[in-house]
């Protein structure tokens, strides 16, 4: 009864060295209802890296997610964060190592978009850290566009709108590890690609980012490393270019496609194969 | 996205990185709020303590409230202090940590299922209470003294927040339709069992009991005070400490526990605090209803939904709310006393249609 109302002291997290591993899961297995989810998943997250969760629907990519961000206990496996198991976190602990933007974003009352951001530095209350808080959310409301929603109710805003409010709340916890689940659902061209110049620069500072991807273009032009989540596991594990082949991709997603690099940047596309008769013929596509 | 462009129409260039203000006109209207609810808590406290069959003159209140308290002032004769002191007084302090109790408890509530529809009455947790203090009264329990009965509203209290809980829960959300069919279901079985108590109890047990129903402040004493005041106080003090959780738990479950709050233990403790302070209220007044809904909910659309004014706020809000109602019943009907909960549910009802009405356009219907 007495430890309902007690807080445990907390201990701040220690940088880690760019390449170092921030979070990993290995030989990981989740059941939901009588099937396997995930079946011996192994990915490693380090510190100055984008990585990418690729793969079909379905396939276990925000089980994944959830599981390094120690939400779900794996019935098998051993899942490491900060250099500790995560089950032997506290809550409040982990919310000093590691952000999560989940799905969808609710809110179950009026909050303006300012209030929600702010909620991010949630974590840091009482800790030295806490002196960041009003610049962790100018700059975070500042790297999503949403300054000039701040005084808006978040319920009013459109689905990208919160999406960007969501990932801003999550950008101001300013954790080393960062999780994120399909943040550029809901965006327009525009800002999914200001969420993933975010996430590079947010790597590129030394934070480790992790984000579940639907466009294999927006992955490969922005991952350092692409896990490609199929069958229970990660199917492949390594930097874009080496992943994204027609052979791999064409056999994971049952869907045939073309792989070339981009005529200036080099960076692979992913097309799928499309029969010129039903859809327009892709040599009308043309870059030159 | 139609409104980002709206928002900003220069389109592609950049804006500027500008620093978020901090809210600064929030925290006058907070400042201002408050004093303005204080003000009135106490105004109304005054006048209730003055106002009835025989009239105090409210500067004679001062001065007695003043003389008891060592503050200079003067003794009134003796019919004067005694009506104040033995009759009004008691009953104005049990209405303060009534309506205070239950203002918070409805704020705490709220928060807690994240949905503003939820209230004691509303969800059966006042019934709870009340089958276990009708239990009490019925069975003749007296092991615990004045406390009897409170003990006894607190068990069925928190057994019933437990199963309304447990039931209204799928998925880590309350939806509305789940939470008000279960109150249906929780107010039926508390309806039940009351029924029950009335049948096997004696006359003098029944009228006391049907008082109970309707909800009164009317056999106010200062034992009644006492046998309340801890588990009032207790939870008034304890609920402010939750507010800045409670506003993370809007985000959802999950979100919340990523941002380092305890989810589980948070609503154990929560659960805790809600039973003890609608424990309190229903112990001495019998079921009050939509103070705790109407409150918290003026309350947010004055001020916001933030939990740290909400909740200190709702607790001053329902103070005054029922002090005024107190005196209300006491003096329309004069010398006839009207049940506080029959007026408190005459003035809620409507407004939770209402609230009904709005939630279910904002959803787009419940199927």
């Amino acid at each position: 009864m007495i430890g309902v109302f007690r807080r445990r002291v907390r201990e701040l997290p220690a940088a880690v060295e760019p390449g170092g591993l921030v979070a990993g899961a290995d030989g990981v297995r989740v059941v939901r209802g009588r099937r396997a989810v995930l079946d011996g998943a192994r990915i490693a997250v380090r510190a100055g890296e984008v990585l990418a969760l690729v793969g079909p629907n379905g396939a276990g990519k925000s089980t994944l997610l959830s599981v390094l961000a120690g939400d779900l206990a794996p019935s098998a496996g051993t899942v490491r964060i900060g250099g500790r198991s995560a089950g032997a976190w506290s809550a409040p602990e982990l919310a000093l190592r590691r952000a999560v933007l989940p799905q969808t974003a609710e809110l179950s009352f009026p909050f303006p978009v300012e209030e929600v951001v702010r909620m991010g530095r949630a974590p840091w209350a009482g800790t030295a850290r806490a002196a960041e808080d009003e610049e962790a959310v100018a700059e975070a409301m500042a790297a999503t566009e949403v300054t000039a929603l701040a005084a808006r109710p978040f319920a009013a805003l459109s689905g990208g709108e919160r999406a960007r409010a969501a990932l801003a709340r999550v950008l101001a916890q300013r954790t080393g590890l960062l999780l994120l689940d399909e943040p550029t659902a809901a965006l327009d061209l525009r800002h999914q690609e200001l969420v993933l110049r975010v996430c590079r620069e947010r790597a590129a500072a030394g934070d480790a980012v992790v984000v579940v991807l639907h466009d294999l273009g927006l992955a490969a032009a922005y991952a350092d490393r692409v896990g490609v989540v199929h069958g229970g596991g990660v199917a492949a594990d390594g930097p874009p270019d080496g992943v994204f082949g027609a052979e791999l991709l064409g056999r994971v997603y049952r869907q045939p496609v073309e792989v070339f690099p981009h005529p200036r940047t080099g960076v692979p596309l992913v097309v799928p194969h499309r029969n010129p008769q039903i859809a327009k013929s892709p040599q009308n596509a043309s870059f030159d | 996205m139609t409104a980002l462009q709206e928002a900003r129409p220069s389109g592609a260039v950049e804006p500027p990185a500008r620093p978020a203000e901090p809210p600064a006109p929030r925290r006058g209207r907070t400042a201002l709020l408050t004093g303005g609810l204080l003000a009135a808590l106490l105004l109304l406290a005054l006048l209730s303590a003055g106002v009835g069959a025989y009239g105090i003159p409210l500067g004679d209140v001062l001065a007695s409230v003043l003389h008891r308290t060592g503050l200079g002032g003067h003794a009134l004769d003796r019919t004067a202090e005694s009506v104040l002191w033995n009759i009004r007084l008691p009953r104005v302090v049990l209405a303060v940590l009534v309506g205070a109790s239950l203002g918070c408890a409805g704020a705490l509530m709220q928060g807690v299922f994240g949905n503003p529809l939820a209230e004691p009455g509303v969800i059966g947790i006042s019934s709870g209470a009340a089958v276990g203090a009708v239990g009490a009264i019925v069975l003749g329990a007296g092991f615990l003294g004045t406390w009897t009965v409170t003990v006894f509203a607190f068990a069925g209290g928190l057994l019933t927040v437990v199963v309304v809980y447990a039931m209204s829960r799928s998925g880590g959300r309350t939806e509305v339709v789940t939470l008000i069919l279960t109150g249906i279901a929780v107010n039926a079985f508390a309806g039940a069992l009351i029924g029950l108590f009335v049948f096997f109890a004696d006359n003098a047990q029944i009228s006391q009991i049907t008082f109970w129903q309707l909800g009164s402040l009317a056999q106010a004493t200062w034992p009644k005070v006492l046998a309340v005041l801890p588990c009032a106080l207790l939870g008034l003090a304890v609920a402010p400490l939750y507010a800045r959780r409670l506003d993370l738990l809007a985000l959802g479950e999950r979100p919340a526990r990523h941002l380092g709050v305890e989810v589980e233990r948070l609503r154990v403790a929560l659960v805790l605090v809600v039973a003890l302070l609608t424990a309190a209220a229903v112990a001495v007044s019998g079921i009050v209803t939509f103070v705790g809904l109407v409150v918290p909910h003026v309350l947010r659309m004055a001020h916001g939904p933030g939990h740290r004014f909400l909740i200190p706020g709702s607790a001053l809000g329902g103070a005054a709310v029922l002090t005024a109602g107190d005196l209300a019943a006491r003096t329309l009907a004069a010398p006839a006393e009207l049940p506080l909960g029959v007026l408190t549910a005459l003035i809620g009802s409507p407004f939770f249609f209402w609230l009904l009405r709005r939630t279910r356009r904002k959803q787009g219907g419940w199927a």
